[in-house]
């Protein structure tokens, strides 16, 4: 039998609390931001994580796994408490979860279409630290001039893939980077240099 | 066991915010892409709302999905907080979401708006919710939406130059007041709402996230902070603001959008400010 654990304690104002970090966190991006409602840890998933997927997740969205984060209790936490249907296929996803092991890391979700960018997958990375990784500047939409982001555990790979996807804009993906309880935003409008 | 819908001073026999989890949700998906595409329309299904179209049932789905108890809620119509539409639907909200209402500026952490932009320059952090009536700016050009889908898509904004051009032949000048299309982060044209276009200026680089809620039409679409938003001229023709020769007849205010009153059956007019805040601000700090 799996254990399952308890999502949050306030549904629906631990829910808007979140929302709003992440609304901040996508109007600010780089910035780091504490999620303020914590849910029960699930699995390998990260306290930020599994905030995000209880806000924004639910029976529309299909999520993409990761094998390293997938297990029986992800499964069922996200099954029970979101109702999503958990995809094999990256391309019908409209969220993901990953860790920076998948290689490439963007490869494969759904980048929208010209007409319907928006018709494209947000990507959650977690990472081992927001702070404290090699240093890269971002501008963009949201960022007054420009930030720098330190994110930890990033192989150099993932700059050059993002490079190619902040290209297809205004099609591509957003990504989420969660380490602990905080995260931070990537949108597709980003452009980042080293 | 805990009461997990604490509902102890709103309204209990509606969820928090009126809308159902599950709309929000799906509202709060719309707004995140609208935020990572800037300018570009987000359809969302948008829901019957307890207000005919054209009262702010866009607006007020886009607030309900972001408003919290924390939340200080202004709005205003034209410019003014004490207007039907903005008492209505501030009213609606300390009602279905329990939070505190302001007409100060300042104070609020979320202003609804239909058809101005505040004088009192926005802070980081604050969230400028507007109505849409017509979200497409390519509407009156093009009336079919797999068209302008299109047109947005190869960044085809030509016949908006065009239509602008006709106006300067016509009239000599850009004759367009209201609703005066803009070029958001240089890509995608955007509607700003019927905002008078002497507002444009102030969405450019804005600290405040602008969100803009379109009911009758389904669109959500937004401006992130300190982005770059450019009214749409030529280099003969520079887009140029409304001014005044009077100033304000009760804070004397130079600056301000000013309303043209009629105040009796002599036709005597007045000029006042728009932004009945803002007015109000200046009148009191000018008393000793």
């Amino acid at each position: 039998m799996t254990t399952l654990a308890a999502g949050f304690a306030d549904p629906s104002h631990d829910a808007q609390r979140v929302f709003r970090s992440v609304l901040e966190a996508f109007s600010h991006p780089g910035r780091i931001v504490t999620v303020p409602a914590e849910a029960e840890m699930t699995g390998s998933l990260s306290a930020a994580a599994t905030a995000f997927v209880l806000t924004v997740v639910d029976r529309e969205t299909p999520l993409w796994l990761a094998s390293d984060l997938d297990s029986e209790e992800v499964r069922t936490f996200v099954r029970f408490h979101t109702g999503a249907p958990i995809v094999a296929d990256t391309g019908a996803a409209t969220f993901a979860l990953l860790t920076p092991s998948r290689q490439p890391m963007l490869d494969g979700f759904a980048i929208g279409t010209d007409p319907y960018p928006d018709r494209s997958a947000t990507v959650v990375i977690q990472v081992p630290a927001l702070r404290g990784g090699p240093s890269r500047t971002l501008r963009g939409p949201g960022i007054n001039g420009s930030t720098t982001v330190t994110i930890a555990g990033l192989p150099d790979s993932f700059w050059s893939e993002w490079a190619a996807n902040r290209a297809l804009f205004p099609c591509g993906v957003d990504v989420v980077f969660a380490a602990g309880s905080e995260l931070l935003a990537l949108p597709r409008s980003i452009a980042v240099e080293s | 066991m805990p009461d997990t819908h604490d509902t102890s001073s709103s309204d209990s026999a509606y969820n928090y915010a009126y809308l159902d989890e599950q709309t929000k949700r799906m509202i709060r998906r719309a707004i995140l892409k609208a935020v990572a595409v800037p300018g570009y329309q987000v359809p969302f299904g948008g829901r019957e709302m307890p207000l005919p179209y054209g009262w702010g049932t866009g607006g007020i789905q886009v607030t309900a999905a972001i408003i919290g108890r924390d939340d200080t809620l202004k709005v205003i119509d034209q410019g003014a907080d004490d207007t039907t539409n903005a008492v209505s639907i501030r009213r609606f909200f300390a009602k279905v979401a329990d939070v505190a209402t302001t007409t100060r500026t300042e104070e609020a952490t979320v202003i609804q708006t239909r058809h101005r932009v505040p004088e009192t320059p926005l802070k980081e952090g604050q969230i400028l919710v507007f109505q849409v009536p017509i979200p497409e700016p390519l509407r009156m050009l093009e009336p079919r939406e797999t068209e302008t889908r299109t047109l947005h898509a190869l960044t085809e904004y030509g016949g908006m130059q065009v239509s602008l051009y006709e106006s300067i032949a016509r009239h000599g000048r850009i004759s367009k007041a209201y609703n005066y299309p803009v070029l958001v982060n240089g890509r995608y044209m955007m509607s700003p709402s019927p905002i008078p276009k002497f507002d444009n200026p102030k969405l450019d680089n804005n600290a405040a996230l602008q969100l803009y809620g379109a009911g009758r039409e389904k669109r959500i679409y937004a401006v992130p902070p300190y982005t770059p938003v450019k009214s749409l001229d030529f280099d003969d023709h520079p887009f140029e603001i409304e001014t005044w020769s009077e100033c304000c007849a009760l804070c004397g205010s130079k600056e301000s959008f000013l309303d043209e009153m009629i105040v009796d059956d002599d036709g005597k007019r007045l000029f006042v400010c728009s932004d009945t805040d803002y007015c109000q601000e200046r009148q009191q700090a000018d008393k000793p």
